[in-house]
C-alpha cells in the first residue's frame, strides 16, 4: 500500500460496490421473492408468479451474476488503485 | 443383472476413484493439510465446494421437504434462497478478506484480529458444537443410502463410509478432500438430473426441469400450467395450494436470512476460500460454487413439484385428464399387476411408503384428512388401545375376538364392569367417528357420501421424492444405481469437509495455538492426523449412536453460526473499532440469546420435556420460530459488540494495521504457517 489516502479511496471503492450489491441481492430475493408477492400477483413467469419463480429459481440466477459481477468491479479497482496482485 | 448388483459395481468403481485420487493427492506440508497448498484454481474450488455444501439433507431430503410441506411447497422457498443467497455474503463481506489474511481456520482470525486467545477459544467451541451437530447427520445419511441400496445394515454402512473417509481425508487432508469432492461432485449432479430431466420431459415435454417448473402440463393436454394443475388437484384432496402464500411472511423472511447468515458462518464453508491461489480467486471461486449448487437448487423444486404431481396422478388416475375424484382411485389390484407400479411395493418394504385400505373397498384412496376425522380416529385408536391392555391384564386373548361383542368383556362368564366401562367407550369414539365421515367434506360431498373411511396413503415420506423418482420415471437400472452413488457422494463429502474443520481447529487452534506454540510443522502435521482420525471416530460413534435430538440440533448449528461466527468476522473486518471486549460479549451474547430461544421451545439440552413452551406456532414470540432466531441472535450481537466497544479502548495500532492490510489484495502470496 502506497500511501493512506489512495487507500482510503481503494475502501471506499469497496464498500460503494458492496452497498450496491446488496440492495439488488435484497430486493431479489426478500424484495420480489417474500415482500412483494402477494403485491406482483398478476406477473407471470410462464406459469409461475413472479414472487414465486423469484423465490425457487430467479433469484439464484440474480446470485450469481450478482457475484460475477462484483469479482469483476473489484478486479477493475484493484487495477485503477494498483492494488492488484 | 440384478439392480442389486448394478448398484454394488457402479458404487464400487466411485470407491474406487476416490481412493485413487486419495493416494495421488497425497499431503506432504500443513499448508496442503489445512488449505491443499493454496493452489486449487477457482472453478475446481467451486466444484469441492458445491460437493462440500451439498449434504445428503440437499441431495435426498430437500425436494421432499418442499413437495410434501403442509402450508404448501413456496413457504419452503426459504430453503432455496436461504442455502444460496448466503454465497452472496460469503463472496462479498468475507471470502476475500479471509483469504488476504492467510491463514488456516476460522478461530485463528478471530484470535489474531481481536489479539485474544479468549475470542479464539470461544470460536473453537461455537466451531466444534457446529461442525458436530452437522457431521451427525452425514454419517446416518451413508449408513441410511447403504441400507437402502446395498442390502447391508444401516450400522456396516456407517463402517464402511466412516472407513473410505478415514482412507483420504487422513492421507490427504484438504488436498485429498478437495480433488475427491471434485469427483463426488460429477456423481452427484449426474445423479440429480438425470432423473429430473426425464421427469420434466414426461410431465412439461421440457428438456430443462428450470423450463419445466413453468412449463404445462403435457399429459392433460397442455392447456394449463404445471403449477396450476398441481394446486387443482392437491386442493381437490383437501390440502393447502401448492404456490399459496406463507402463512406467517414475517417468519418466513426471519427463516431465510438465518438460513443465509449462517450459510455464511459455517466454519467448513469459510475455509473452503483458503486454498485458491489469489484474493481475487476467492471472489470469483465463490461464484463458481454456487453456480455449482444452482445445478441442484433450480432443479429441486422443478423434482419436488412435478413428482408432487405424479405422486398424486399415480393414486388419482382421474386427475391426468379431469379431477382426481372424477374417476375410482389406484386399485391394490392395479398396484401388483402393473409392472410400472412395482416402486410402491418397493418403497413399501422400506416403510417410506405406508397404505392402508381403510374401507376395504380394495382401492387407494388419497387425501388430506380433514382435521375432525383425524382426531376422531386417533380417539378411536386410544379407546381400542386402553381396552386391549385392560383385557391382557385379566388375561382375555385379544387375537381373533370382535373388540365390540360381549365376549371381549367376559370375565369367569359374567361381564366385567371395568372392560364394559372401556368397552362403551370405544362404542361412543367408533359413534363419533362415523358422525365425522358425515360432516368432513372433500369438494362438495362429505366423506360418507364418497365411502371413504380416511387417508389410506397414510405415510409419505420426504426422502422418497428424490430416492424413487427413477423408478416412477421408468428409467432404466443404471441410473437407480447412480442415484445411490450419488446420495452416498453428496454425504461422505459434506463429511469430510466438516471433519476437517473439525481436526483443523483441534491441531491448529487448540493444540499448536494454545497448548504448544513451538510444535514443529512435522509434528503438527501429525497431530493434525491422530485429530482427523479421532474425529472420524467420535462421528462414526455418534452416527451409530445418535442422540435423540440429532434433527433438531441442526436448527442450533445454523442459529450459532449466524449470531456468533458471521456477526463477529464481519466486524473484524469492516470496522476498526471493534475491540476484543466487543467480539467477546457479542460473541457471548449471540450465542446465549439463541440458544436459550431455542432451549425454551426444544427443552434444555434437547432434554425432551424440559422446554418450558410448547413448540408451536402460537407459542412463538412474534410468531418467530425457533429456527428463524439466528437472524435476531445476529442483531444481539451486532448491538452489544458496539455498545461494548465504544465503552472501551480501541484496538492496538498493530491490530488496526492488520485490518488495513487485509482490505487490500496486494501481497496475499502464500500463508504462512505463523
Amino acid at each position: 500500500m502506497a500511501d493512506k489516502s489512495s487507500a482510503n479511496a481503494y475502501w471506499a471503492a469497496n464498500v460503494r460496490i458492496i452497498l450496491i450489491s446488496l440492495a439488488v441481492w435484497f430486493a431479489c430475493s426478500f424484495g420480489l421473492g417474500i415482500l412483494l408477492r402477494p403485491a406482483l400477483k398478476g406477473i407471470m413467469v410462464g406459469g409461475a408468479d413472479l414472487g414465486f419463480w423469484m423465490a425457487q429459481n430467479g433469484s439464484i440466477y440474480v446470485f450469481i451474476a450478482l457475484i460475477f459481477v462484483y469479482a469483476r468491479m473489484m478486479a477493475k479497482v484493484d487495477r485503477d488503485h494498483g492494488v492488484e496482485e | 443383472m440384478d439392480q442389486f448388483t448394478l448398484n454394488l459395481i457402479v458404487v464400487g468403481i466411485t470407491f474406487a476413484i476416490y481412493i485413487g485420487i486419495a493416494i495421488w493427492a497425497r499431503a506432504g506440508s500443513t499448508a496442503e493439510f489445512y488449505a491443499a497448498g493454496q493452489g486449487v484454481p477457482p472453478v475446481m474450488n467451486g466444484m469441492a465446494t458445491g460437493a462440500d455444501w451439498m449434504s445428503a439433507a440437499s441431495f435426498i431430503s430437500m425436494a421432499g421437504i418442499i413437495a410434501l410441506a403442509p402450508a404448501g411447497g413456496y413457504e419452503q422457498s426459504a430453503y432455496l434462497m436461504g442455502w444460496t443467497g448466503g454465497y452472496v455474503l460469503l463472496a462479498l463481506l468475507l471470502a476475500p478478506y479471509l483469504r488476504k489474511f492467510g491463514k488456516f481456520t476460522v478461530p485463528e482470525f478471530i484470535g489474531d484480529r481481536f489479539y485474544s486467545g479468549g475470542a479464539r477459544l470461544v470460536a473453537v467451541i461455537c466451531l466444534i458444537v457446529i461442525s458436530v451437530t452437522y457431521v451427525i447427520g452425514q454419517m446416518r445419511g451413508v449408513g441410511v443410502t447403504f441400507s437402502r441400496f446395498l442390502e447391508v445394515s444401516t450400522d456396516t454402512g456407517l463402517y464402511i463410509g466412516g472407513a473410505l473417509v478415514f482412507i483420504y481425508a487422513v492421507l490427504g487432508g484438504m488436498k485429498g478432500i478437495t480433488y475427491t469432492q471434485v469427483a463426488q461432485y460429477v456423481v452427484l449432479i449426474i445423479a440429480y438430473t438425470v432423473p429430473a430431466v426425464f421427469i420434466s420431459l414426461q410431465l412439461t415435454g421440457s428438456f430443462l426441469p428450470q423450463l419445466g417448473l413453468i412449463g404445462s402440463y403435457a399429459p392433460g393436454g397442455g392447456e394449463v400450467s404445471m403449477l396450476a394443475k398441481l394446486d387443482s388437484v392437491v386442493t381437490e384432496l383437501g390440502f393447502k395450494a401448492y404456490t399459496s402464500d406463507s402463512p406467517n411472511m414475517f417468519n418466513m423472511f426471519l427463516f431465510t436470512m438465518s438460513l443465509m447468515i449462517g450459510t455464511a458462518g459455517l466454519p467448513h464453508v469459510i475455509i473452503r476460500f483458503f486454498t485458491v491461489p489469489k484474493v481475487a480467486d476467492a471472489r470469483s471461486s465463490a461464484g463458481w460454487a454456487l453456480v455449482f449448487i444452482a445445478l441442484l437448487y433450480t432443479v429441486a423444486p422443478a423434482v419436488g413439484s412435478m413428482a408432487r404431481l405424479n405422486l398424486t396422478t399415480t393414486f388419482w388416475p382421474g386427475a391426468v385428464q379431469g379431477t382426481a375424484l372424477s374417476a375410482p382411485a389406484l386399485s391394490i389390484a392395479e398396484i401388483d399387476s402393473n409392472p410400472n407400479l412395482s416402486w410402491i411395493r418397493t418403497w413399501e418394504k422400506t416403510k417410506l411408503l405406508e397404505m392402508s385400505d381403510k374401507n376395504g373397498d380394495g382401492l387407494i384412496q388419497y387425501f388430506n384428512e380433514p382435521k375432525v376425522v383425524a382426531d376422531a380416529g386417533k380417539a378411536v385408536a386410544a379407546a381400542k388401545k386402553a381396552l386391549t391392555e385392560a383385557m391382557t391384564a385379566k388375561g382375555i386373548a385379544v387375537e381373533g375376538v370382535d373388540l365390540t361383542s360381549p365376549a371381549a368383556v367376559t370375565v369367569n362368564g359374567a361381564a366385567d364392569a371395568d372392560l364394559t366401562a372401556l368397552q362403551t367407550a370405544l362404542n361412543d369414539a367408533n359413534a363419533a367417528f362415523t358422525a365425522s365421515l358425515s360432516e368432513a367434506k372433500l369438494g362438495d360431498k362429505t366423506l360418507a357420501e364418497l365411502g371413504f373411511k380416511g387417508n389410506e396413503l397414510t405415510k409419505v415420506d420426504n426422502d422418497i421424492m428424490v430416492l424413487a423418482n427413477p423408478e416412477i420415471a421408468a428409467l432404466p437400472g443404471w441410473v437407480i444405481a447412480l442415484v445411490a452413488a450419488g446420495a452416498l457422494a453428496a454425504a461422505l463429502s459434506t463429511a469430510a469437509g466438516l471433519l476437517l474443520a473439525i481436526s483443523s481447529a483441534i491441531s491448529h487452534d487448540l493444540i499448536k495455538g494454545s497448548i504448544n506454540p513451538n510444535l514443529s510443522e512435522k509434528a503438527e502435521l501429525m497431530w493434525a492426523r491422530v485429530a482427523m482420525t479421532g474425529a472420524i471416530i467420535v462421528a462414526t460413534y455418534l452416527g451409530l449412536n445418535p442422540p435423540g435430538f440429532a434433527a433438531q440440533v441442526v436448527a442450533l448449528a445454523f442459529g450459532l453460526a449466524a449470531a456468533t461466527i458471521f456477526p463477529t468476522l464481519m466486524m473484524g473486518i469492516f470496522s476498526k473499532r471493534i475491540n476484543k471486549e466487543g467480539a467477546i460479549m457479542g460473541m457471548l451474547a449471540g450465542l446465549i440469546f439463541t440458544a436459550v430461544y431455542i432451549f425454551l421451545y426444544k427443552g434444555w439440552f434437547f432434554i425432551p420435556g424440559t422446554n418450558w413452551l410448547p413448540d408451536t406456532a402460537d407459542q412463538y414470540v412474534f410468531g418467530i420460530s425457533p429456527l428463524s432466531i439466528g437472524t435476531v441472535g445476529a442483531v444481539v450481537n451486532f448491538v452489544v459488540a458496539y455498545v461494548v466497544s465504544m465503552a472501551t479502548k480501541a484496538p492496538p495500532q498493530h491490530v488496526q494495521d492488520l485490518i488495513e492490510s487485509i482490505r487490500v489484495p496486494k501481497g496475499a502470496g502464500k500463508a504462512q504457517a505463523h
